[in-house]
């Protein structure tokens, strides 16, 4: 039987009549845009990384879930430790437990995010040399699971503020702007990150050192106030600054500084721009490298 | 509007060599490289561009349109260009010249279970695989039981895929691979795994998948038989260009011809790696009297000779042959100090001339090719060749050929026989240890 006669008997499954579209492949060079209609037709894939992510986490783990609570719950005590009771680091007036973990809240996710974000090529490289998809979809994944353990520690949080009996703010609904700009602040570095280490797998040890260096340049154990006024927007340049500070603002009623949360604001705005930009632009030398 | 599915047009790939660091490697190269950019810049602009040792073509101006619904096999030796043409076309990495188009959904197996994770479930990976492959969730989940079946695991679809057996896990990865419904599958090698009944049930659901639902595939593979059994028509590729295109029977023919038959002698290629302080010149298989042969008869012995050359001392240096038969099987690896019971022995520099003899009848009738390898047991390999000088052993004189036995050696092994002392008059009475002490003694006498 020739193949002409088997698709024949088949007729309903063989190509569709009209044509197909067609998809040209030839060398890039520069700066590449973003593909959106690709990435909505794999969004499906984007969940799935997503959905693995969190399933691995929590089959592994013997405490599962409780390590999303135990994490930020065990800094907070070293830090009020530390910094609250040995150091008497100034806390804007607050209880330091209360201060500390609303700066642990955005950071904890930061860090624990770029970390993942900047690893996730280089320990998926089966990805990249074995089958096509977009993939911004790698790292982007990666940040995703971190977002429950935000909204876990966020619980946690509100049993802290009832135990010390501090008034929560209204404001506390601008919280989801603030994280907004967390995640593409987390992206952002991530995907410069991501696409670094596939290239040079140096960065695979710059990233710990990096966080390192990143936490104590965010008003995370200290108030912005603790530096000078003229100096505050030098710090606002690190996009957490305003973050954390806006958490603060946001959850606690402390007053805004919005000169820091602008500068912030626009600096988690670029990075995540420059993420974005400097990762296609590599892109496509992926499969090579790894 | 032509009914082509694919069409390659001057495709080229350029890769730079020394592996993976000289493509990004640690950060130190990439600021040296940084540094020392304008000096190569200059030097190229006197030289001309792509002058350099450094980089090397792995696809040459390749070009073929491939037609809706047809099935065409890529074949080639190792380092041919299959893959990476294949991977430029499943998008994988981009060309460095030409262009692919590329008409319909695509859909690439270059790997079986590519993003199946340990700790999850088979139906877990079932549909983390699917949407890696490209497979809508609701697909997924309209196919699920038929790939659950077609593995042959659903008793075990909530155990997590780390206590699979290999089978098992390769024969899941494969399962949802094949229900995936692209317009064109590209797929590289995945037949190299599993048994031979699993791999049977594999080649028949892509033909399946070919003939009977009309799609166009691109499949490269090694094995031959399944090429010319599957596919319509083949591409040879050689060095990353283009040397025949035809119906897939001529094509493996040809390739065949050219890749299996005797040569007797090998030659060092002109591009082959001197960087190490021993290399293998040339590696040929001769007759007593010291003449190049590629036919040997069974009653034959066949010698085989090495020579290299060693550019610097070299410690403990040992030079390897292994013999391997027609079905890929090694026969028996041997080393030119195994006699004198060392590992190896130190080489002065100098051009050295080795071999030894397989003495005759030892080899059954059939095609053979040899490996072979310089290297410092346990510390490194210095030279290695695969597949230099090929015979073949006829069954003339050969005693093996006449039976037909099973076995990759036929030894010429003495027998002994004496009888047995038991009486030859009694054969069905036991004989006791005294009885047979009484005997002993009897003959004696």
């Amino acid at each position: 039987m020739t193949v002409m006669e088997s698709s024949a008997l088949v007729g309903q499954t063989t190509p569709p009549a009209i044509e197909p579209q067609e998809l040209c492949l030839r060398p890039t060079r520069g700066w590449v845009a973003i593909d959106w209609a690709e990435m909505l037709r794999f969004r499906e894939l984007l969940y799935f990384l997503v959905w693995r992510d969190y399933k691995v986490r929590y089959k592994q783990a013997v405490l599962g879930v409780a390590w999303a609570v135990l994490q930020p719950v065990c800094n907070m005590a070293i830090f009020t430790v530390i910094f609250g009771q040995l150091a008497k680091m100034p806390s804007d007036g607050y209880p330091y437990p209360v201060f500390v973990f609303a700066g642990l809240l955005p950071w904890t996710y930061f860090s624990t995010g770029v970390s993942l974000a900047g690893l996730s090529l280089a320990n998926q490289q089966q990805l990249l040399t074995k089958v096509y998809f977009p993939r911004l979809f790698v790292p982007t994944a990666s940040i995703g699971a971190g977002l429950l353990d935000m909204a876990i520690a966020l619980v946690v949080y509100a049993g802290i503020l009832l135990w010390y009996r501090q008034p929560v703010s209204w404001q506390i609904v601008l919280v989801p702007g603030l994280v907004v700009l967390t995640v593409l602040a987390t992206l952002g570095l991530g995907l410069i990150l991501a696409a670094l280490t596939v290239s040079y797998r140096d960065f695979r040890y710059v990233i710990p050192f990096l966080m390192q260096i990143m936490m104590y340049l965010s008003p995370v154990v200290y108030p912005v106030t603790l530096v000078p006024d003229r100096y505050q927007w030098v710090l606002a340049l690190n996009p957490m600054t305003g973050v954390i500070d806006g958490c603060r603002s946001a959850i606690l009623g402390k007053p805004w500084n919005l000169m820091t949360l602008a500068v912030s604001s626009s600096s988690a705005v670029a990075v995540f721009l420059v993420g974005v930009g400097y990762f296609r632009r590599t892109e496509r030398r992926f499969a090579d490298v790894a | 509007m032509t009914r082509s599915a694919i069409i390659v047009e001057g495709l080229s790939k350029q890769y730079r060599l020394g592996g993976p660091a000289a493509q990004g490697g640690s950060l130190r190269e990439a600021l040296m490289q940084a540094m020392w950019a304008p000096v190569q810049r200059w030097r190229a602009l006197q030289h001309g561009p792509g002058a350099g040792r450094d980089s090397f073509w792995a696809l040459q101006d390749v070009s073929f349109e491939v037609e809706r619904g047809s099935v065409v096999g890529i074949v080639g030796r190792n380092g041919a260009g299959k893959s990476t043409l294949l991977k430029i076309v499943s998008r994988i990495t981009e060309p460095t010249r030409g262009q692919v188009r590329l008409r319909g959904r695509v859909a690439s197996l270059l790997e079986v279970g590519t993003g199946f994770h340990p700790e999850l479930t088979g139906r877990e990976n079932i549909y983390l695989n699917g949407a890696i492959l490209g497979m809508r969730k609701s697909e997924i989940t309209r196919k699920f039981d038929q790939i659950v079946a077609f593995a042959e695991v659903d008793r075990f679809l909530d155990t997590p895929v780390k206590r699979y057996s290999s089978g098992m896990y390769v024969r899941l990865a494969f399962a949802v691979a094949a229900h995936l419904d692209p317009d064109i599958l590209l797929v590289d090698e995945v037949l190299a795994v599993g048994d031979a009944a699993f791999q049977e049930k594999c080649l028949g659901r892509i033909q399946k998948v070919s003939q009977g639902e009309g799609r166009t595939v691109l499949f490269v593979s090694h094995n031959m038989g399944a090429v010319a059994r599957l596919c319509d028509r083949a591409i040879w590729l050689d060095a990353g260009s283009l040397c025949a295109d035809g119906p897939a029977q001529d094509v493996v023919k040809r390739y065949l011809a050219l890749n299996l038959a005797p040569t007797g002698i090998w030659k060092r290629p002109a591009n082959a790696d001197d960087s190490a302080p021993v290399r293998i010149l040339s590696v040929s298989a001769q007759d007593s009297r010291g003449a190049t042969r590629s036919t040997f008869s069974g009653g034959e012995a066949v010698r085989l000779e090495m020579v290299y050359e060693v550019s610097r001392p070299v410690e403990r240096c040992q030079l390897c042959a292994r013999i391997v038969n027609g079905q890929a099987l090694a026969v028996f690896t041997t080393g030119d100090s195994d006699a004198q019971g060392v590992p190896g022995v130190t080489r002065q520099p100098g051009r050295y001339r080795s071999g030894f003899s397989i003495p005759e009848g030892f080899l059954p009738p059939g095609p053979y090719s040899v490996h072979v390898c310089a290297h410092q047991p346990f510390i490194r390999v210095l030279d290695v060749h695969r597949q230099t000088a090929r015979f073949e052993v006829t069954n003339v004189d050969a005693l093996a050929s006449f039976d037909d036995r099973a076995g990759a050696v036929t030894p010429l092994i003495s027998w002994d026989c004496e009888p047995c002392e038991r009486l030859v008059d009694a054969p069905s009475a036991a004989v006791t240890p005294l009885q047979s002490a009484g005997l002993k003694e009897a003959a004696s006498l």
